[in-house]
């Protein structure tokens, strides 16, 4: 019998502390519940690491407006104003299908090229419920050169002025400040000038950005192509610079010894010397624009 | 003896008793808005946890920083990464006691006017926050609504001089959720 008042009496007691249990307590226990995965946001402050794309995407239904410059090289001395004398860009429109899915389209100044690609975010770097530890993107894109025919008493045909490049992008936002990329590439060309060239060339990238505070990040890009898969004569992009951010702006400045800025250009047919001063100064605007505004 | 038991029994099951009291909401509302001349941002936060005790006159939020969504992609992107530094603090609390809980009949249809005494957690930092709003009864749910500002500078939220005319030093917060008996 008094063992039964004792069990009667210690269940009531574990009732009555667990009503008596902090409102907070029962608040944390009720947030349990809800947890979703945590996904990495702002790996990259922008698209575009330097030359090359991130892992970042535009959201659904913003439309980004970049225009980038590469001046000369700064080997070309106090007479070309180091570089400054000479300018080439690239004018792009990009836009956010969903906030997986971009595509963009761009017109360079170097090789009168046109370009399109698309670019989809297969997986997403996440923690909490669903654990993913990096972000994956791919991405497709064509390079179409205008440039007059060099030869044109022979037959010409358009698809030999046409590349295509495919990019796979493998980021990982480590924390807050540190951020890297890895991006296996190949590029096709349809024509090349020496029989002994190769059509696909192959190379590989590597890059990341580390904050130097909220608003500005340092980056670093560098392609490295693969010795038996490259074009004669051509060297390893290679690129520095800083992202800084303005409310809707992303203003970047590098240096790199780059002077294309569509992955066939600046991947396969570099041919600046960056250790020996062939280094051009360049700079991006993005500016990003609400088209169509989200859902709520 | 036996009587001892008995009371200390009828005490404990009404103390039990008590947390029928409780009403829960999980979808909650929680909104703020800037105002500036240059531009208005408004964050919107439909997923908030909240829990009223009737009975001791308690009430408690709970919001996931990232769940509030904007107009803007990059509204969202700047509010997580760079004002209120959501990976960091991912979630913002407020406990407080509704003062005049006594004039408030939970069990009786019915709009009463509420004040709520209490302190906010936000961006890390907790700040005595006071607000009033009005508590409705109908048919055993409960609302609650209220507006009440803050300042950014009692939370360590800077604003860059660059966009300074852009970001109001004073948010509105308006909280509306309708809460159930909790089971």
């Amino acid at each position: 019998m008094n063992r039964l008042q004792l069990i009667t009496i210690l269940t009531f007691f574990s009732l009555a502390s667990f009503a008596q249990d902090d409102l907070m307590k029962m608040l944390d226990e009720e947030t349990e519940k809800d947890k979703k995965p945590d996904y990495a946001t702002a790996t990259f402050k922008t698209t575009r690491l330097i030359n090359g794309h991130s892992v970042e995407n535009v959201a659904e239904g913003v439309l980004d407006f970049r225009i980038s410059h590469r001046f000369g090289y700064i080997s070309g001395g106090a007479y070309e104003l180091w570089g400054l004398d000479e300018a080439s860009m690239r004018l792009g429109l990009d836009y956010g299908l969903t906030n997986r899915w971009m595509i963009g389209v761009g017109r360079s100044t170097y090789q009168k090229q046109y370009d399109g690609f698309t670019k989809y975010k297969l997986l997403r770097q996440s923690s909490g419920t669903r654990s993913m530890p990096v972000t994956l993107s791919a991405i497709a894109s064509i390079m179409y050169k205008s440039l007059k025919d060099e030869n044109p008493d022979r037959e010409n045909y358009v698809t030999s002025k046409l590349f295509y490049s495919g990019q796979l992008l493998i980021g990982r936002k480590f924390n807050e400040s540190l951020s890297l990329q890895l991006m296996p590439t190949i590029i096709h060309y349809n024509l090349v000038q020496g029989a002994n060239d190769p059509n696909d060339v192959f190379a590989i990238g590597a890059g990341g950005r580390m904050k130097l505070s909220k608003r500005v990040s340092l980056n670093l890009e560098y392609y490295y192509q693969l010795p038996d898969y490259k074009l004669p004569g051509t060297t390893n992009s290679l690129a520095i610079g800083v992202d800084i951010e303005t409310g809707g702006h992303v203003f970047q400045l590098y240096c790199t010894n780059s002077t294309g800025m569509t992955e066939r250009t600046y991947i396969s047919e570099t041919t600046g010397n960056f250790f020996e001063g062939d280094i051009r100064l360049g700079f991006t605007i993005s500016r990003v624009f609400t088209v169509k505004k989200p859902k709520h | 003896m036996k009587q001892t038991i008995f009371i200390i029994l009828l005490s404990l099951l009404s103390v039990a008793g008590f947390s029928q009291t409780v009403y829960i909401t999980r979808s909650g509302q929680v909104s703020f808005f800037s105002k500036t001349p240059m531009e208005n941002i408004d964050g919107i936060n439909n997923e908030v946890t909240s829990l009223i005790d009737a009975s001791k006159g308690e009430i408690v939020f709970a919001i996931l920083v990232k769940s509030f969504r904007f107009e803007k992609a990059l509204m969202e992107e700047h509010f997580n990464e760079n004002y209120l530094e959501s990976t960091k603090f991912p979630k913002a609390t407020y406990q407080g006691k509704i003062t005049n809980s006594s004039s408030i009949n939970f069990t009786k249809d019915g709009s009463y006017p509420a004040t709520v005494e209490g302190e906010l957690t936000m961006h890390g930092i907790k700040q005595k926050q006071t607000a009033t709003g009005t508590i409705t009864v109908a048919n055993g749910k409960i609302s609650a609504v209220s507006t009440f500002t803050i300042k950014l500078a009692d939370y360590k939220i800077e604003i860059p001089s660059l966009v300074a005319d852009k970001v109001s030093e004073t948010i509105e917060i308006r909280v509306n959720c309708k809460y159930e008996p909790k089971s």
